[in-house]
């Protein structure tokens, strides 16, 4: 299938102010030349670390905070150059379910209102119009009609997440972009969500750009992987392949040590623990940047930053020693 | 062999807007020496609220322990006074929390923090106690601790912080050592390497741990045994891996099955998650004669919503309060 | 089969945050008996000229005529006027003013705060120094030079009064500002194409506004007290009365006939304290940490 995002060489770096009171200005490149596609229909997971720069390369995708450099080619069009009207048609196109559904939802606000604002602000449809569709989410999502009219305190963190999912669906959406949609819930209720967006997914064809540090769901949910660390992509390959063979020492590091019920698992497999904090940010190592924690580090390493290369297959890796 | 700790039929009542609601609810099990028990559940479980009546840090007012008893080396915990509790917190018994960045004093030192409770539980003098806070901040394996003693929280990482947690919680060499979710603010790397730590330090100094968690995959690397905790009520208590490999409460099922486990030979069909549907009553619910999950379970039959379940018993000690546990 | 109780099919009762706050509001019993008495006192400012229509400018009697006598309920002043209908006729003035103080003071605090906490950077720099400059203003000296300056009519006074008043708003505005504006859901409106006005007005303001309901209601006080102190001053429109003025006009008198002065000054304490109660039980009532349990 065709490619839906396009995006390439993708920066975003924020100002940071540096030593005592002289406020030297100083760069953080919470994304630092990143490159990936997504299929049409399918989901591509950007799994990290806190500080990897996973949540804005999502948010800088959907244009919520400003990019430095690069580009984002939505179905073929720069998006990153969009103002005014054609930055209002983007937003239709793109849309973004938080993390967080406590903080999500104005708590001022009627669910159905906050449903029915992308298409307030986005659409020029009637009210009628409006409300048929705003019905019509609220049944695919899984709420009934006469809890449109309560607030979002009234409801629990599975439901508030079912109502940020019916807001991001509002508009008819190219790509959603999910940013850790699970991870404040309890878990009985994050096996419901799941569920429902791929639900969703399959029956109106999305496109995600899922954003997660859970291992476990990002292999459940996802047709390809990239994983970043420190602001860059370290290795980006279809499902099967980075979860059979991961390459980089990072992946390698991160796959084992999620904890595992797998009894045999565990037992066969050594864990790779690895030491130590990232490096800091803003005063990068001139080298691989996962070289100060890598346990096959060589000489190279601590000179030459490593390219993403792909293999034949399209597994791409960023290490000299693959 | 002698139990560390024995809990015996413990009830603790909490006073709500809607009245009073038992938050633990007939909780009975026991820890022997260096053994590792976890509880598992949703939030709102009561996971938490066991770990701090065995503190003694209910909160005032509202909670408070109704019956039971609370057995440590012989002395009944829920009869001692607060000054006797004083002496037991942080000595024999220790905790540490989810946020390391809120449960430090932001104002001092590390060094001054783990060298405050060594002073006032054993009354070292102030230059012991700054040479043994480096010697803990070593074994907790933090880098350079000579030097990072006199660092304070904000200077350190999440991970570091949380090393620091455990430096103090382990000061005053503790029998027991109650983590409350340790790790679940942390990045799964660090979580390994703590989950690492709290391991090598058990067997070392023997202390027993009580892991609270909601995180499957976490009991079953840490801990020997488990207690799945659900609406104030044990659900099913045993063996981790029996449990793991057998549950007899379909709750205990659900949670385990609900996670996308990750494989390292993943299939390329997926299949739906098992959900556990609805979610966990609330604090008005607790407390009925019936089963409290009923509601959510596929096994619900007549009797479920008339009576509370009984323990049934399986081999190893394993056993669930469910109607229908052999039938699992 | 019937189940005892599904928690996810229950639909709790549609609740505004409005009606949740009044709820609470009500358990503070000092802060509601605040508000009846507040009625009462907006209630005798607008009727009670109608009620008892007495000039308040008349002279009618004696100079110093205590409490009680001769029919005057509270005395006369020292002119001869009828203080009670002063009192009545000066309620509405003091009112008055403290309400439209308040109101310029929130106005112009929310307008500038609004828009150092959303747009930060040079316009934050900007207005927060603007904010500073007039928070270091000796307040009662910058107004009595204006009311001097420009003379001494009731908006006049009003506008000297809030000029120096709305800082505070101000910084709780902006400091709410920046608060939220870091929440997801003015993210999510963002996202869904709400525009900046819309994002200020709509999204970030309605819950921006506890703190700053609660600083107004206080404002009103302060503004009554210091239109007295203006008043007191001298500094005040001969031709309407209010209830600082009537200490004024009498403060000579105070040690002869205390009262010409105790009984405005009894006036204003008891307005300003309502206000104060009722500030405070709306302060609890919207504030969501103590709603929680």
């Amino acid at each position: 299938m065709s490619d839906l995002l396009k995006v390439e060489n993708l920066s975003v770096r924020f100002e940071v102010k540096r030593g005592g009171g002289w406020n030297k200005k100083c760069y953080l490149y919470a994304v630092d030349d990143v490159s990936f596609t997504v299929k049409k229909g399918e989901t591509l997971a950007i799994v990290g670390e806190s500080g990897s720069g996973k949540t804005t390369a999502a948010l800088a995708v959907a244009r919520l905070v400003k990019a430095h450099s690069g580009t984002v080619a939505l179905a073929g069009e720069n998006i990153l150059q969009k103002e005014a009207e054609d930055l209002r048609q983007t937003r239709q196109k793109v849309q973004f379910i938080f993390q967080d559904p406590y903080s999500s939802l104005n708590p001022r606000k009627r669910a159905e209102a906050i449903v029915r604002e992308p298409l307030d602000s986005l659409s020029q449809k009637t009210e009628v119009e409006k409300a048929k569709i705003v019905d019509e989410l609220f049944e695919a999502v899984g709420l009934r009609p006469e809890q449109q009219r309560l607030f979002p305190h009234q409801f629990s963190g599975g439901q508030r997440q079912r109502i940020g999912i019916a807001r991001a669906l509002a508009t008819q959406p190219e790509l959603i972009i999910c940013d850790e949609p699970v991870s404040a819930l309890d878990v009985a209720v994050q096996a419901q969500i799941l569920n429902l967006l791929r639900k969703l997914q399959k029956n109106f064809g999305l496109t995600y750009l899922f954003i997660s540090h859970d291992l476990g769901v990002v292999q459940h949910m996802s047709d390809s992987i990239a994983v970043m660390y420190m602001g860059r992509v370290v290795e980006h390959a279809d499902r099967l392949s980075l979860f059979q063979t991961p390459r980089h020492p990072y992946t390698q590091a991160l796959l084992s040590a999620v904890p595992t019920v797998d009894r045999a698992k565990r037992a066969q497999q050594k864990r790779i623990l690895i030491p130590g904090d990232p490096p800091d940010p803003v005063n990068l190592p001139l080298g691989c940047r996962f070289a100060n924690r890598c346990p096959v580090a060589e000489a190279i390493c601590q000179t030459v930053e490593p390219e993403l290369k792909s293999d034949a297959n399209g597994h791409r890796t960023a290490c000299h020693l693959v | 062999m002698s139990h560390l700790l024995e809990v015996k039929n413990l009830r603790i009542e909490l006073t709500t807007r809607d009245g009073v609601a038992p938050v633990i609810d007939d909780l009975s099990f026991t820890l022997n020496p260096g053994e590792t028990l976890s509880f598992v559940g949703e939030s709102g479980c009561g996971k938490s609220m066991t770990a701090l009546a065995l503190m003694g840090l209910l909160p005032e007012k509202v909670g408070r322990v109704a019956a039971g008893n609370i057995i440590f080396n012989g002395e009944d915990l829920s009869q001692a006074s607060d000054q006797r509790l004083r002496a037991i917190r942080g000595n024999d018994i220790s905790m540490i929390f989810q946020e390391p960045m809120t449960s430090l004093n932001p104002v001092f030192t590390i060094g001054e923090q783990i060298a405050e409770v060594l002073r006032a539980h054993q009354g070292l003098s102030r230059r012991t106690a700054w040479a043994q806070a480096i010697e803990l901040l070593d074994a907790v394996r933090i880098p350079n601790a000579k030097d990072r003693v006199s660092d304070y929280p904000f200077q350190m990482s999440g991970g570091q912080r949380q090393r620091a947690m455990i430096a103090m919680a382990l000061a005053c060499q503790p029998k027991i050592l109650i983590a409350d979710e340790p790790t679940t603010a942390l990045d799964v790397t660090v979580q390994a390497q703590i989950f690492d730590l709290l391991t090598d330090l058990r067997n070392q100094t023997g202390a027993a741990i009580i892991l609270i968690t909601h995180d499957m995959g976490a009991v079953a690397e840490m801990a020997e045994r488990m207690i799945v905790m659900y609406a104030g009520r044990k659900a099913e208590l045993g063996p981790v891996d029996q449990i793991i490999e057998h549950p007899r409460h379909p709750y205990t099922k659900g949670l385990i099955e609900c996670v996308p486990h990750i494989q390292s030979n993943p299939s390329i069909e997926r299949h739906d998650l098992v959900e556990v549907p609805g979610i966990v009553p609330s604090l008005r619910e607790f407390g009925k004669d019936q089963c409290l999950f009923a509601s959510r379970c596929a096994y619900l039959t007549e009797a479920c919503l008339t009576s509370r379940p009984d323990e049934k018993h399986f081999a190893n000690g394993q056993s669930a309060d469910c109607w229908h546990a052999e039938a699992i | 089969m019937t189940r005892p109780f599904i928690h996810e099919e229950e639909t709790p009762q549609a609740q505004h945050p409005f009606t949740e706050a009044w709820s609470m509001f009500r358990k503070n019993k000092s802060a509601v008996g605040a508000l009846g008495l507040l009625t009462l006192i907006t209630f005798g400012a607008i009727f009670g000229p109608y009620l008892y229509p007495t000039d308040p400018f008349e002279m009618v009697w004696m100079p110093f005529s205590p409490p009680g006598q001769e029919g005057f309920l509270l005395g006369t002043d020292y002119l001869g006027r009828d203080l009670l209908a002063m009192i009545i006729n000066g309620a509405k003035v003091s009112l008055m003013i403290g309400l439209s103080a308040a109101v310029m003071t929130v106005f112009i605090g929310v307008t500038v705060g609004a828009l150092a906490g959303f747009y930060q950077g040079i316009v934050e720099e900007v207005l927060m120094r603007i904010t500073e400059f007039f928070q270091v203003l000796p307040t009662l000296l910058f107004s009595m030079v204006l009311v001097a300056l420009f003379g001494a009519s009731m908006p006049m006074i009003t506008f000297a009064i809030g000029i120096v008043s709305w800082t505070a708003v101000a910084r709780i505005t902006r400091s709410e500002f920046l608060r939220i504006r870091e929440l997801e859901y003015v993210m999510a409106s963002r996202a869904s194409g709400a525009s900046n006005l819309k994002l200020m007005v709509g999204v970030i303001l309605p819950n921006a506004l506890p703190p700053i309901i609660v600083q107004s209601a206080l404002m009103v006080g302060s503004a009554i007290l210091f239109e007295a102190g203006l008043s007191f001053l001298g500094l005040t429109d001969p031709n309407v009365v209010s209830w600082g003025q009537i200490i004024g006009s009498n403060r000579q008198y105070i040690l002869d006939a205390g009262y010409t002065v105790t009984i405005p000054g009894i006036a204003i304490f008891i307005t300003v304290l309502a206000i104060s109660l009722v500030g405070d039980g709306l302060n609890d009532a919207l504030n969501p940490k103590l709603r929680q349990r």
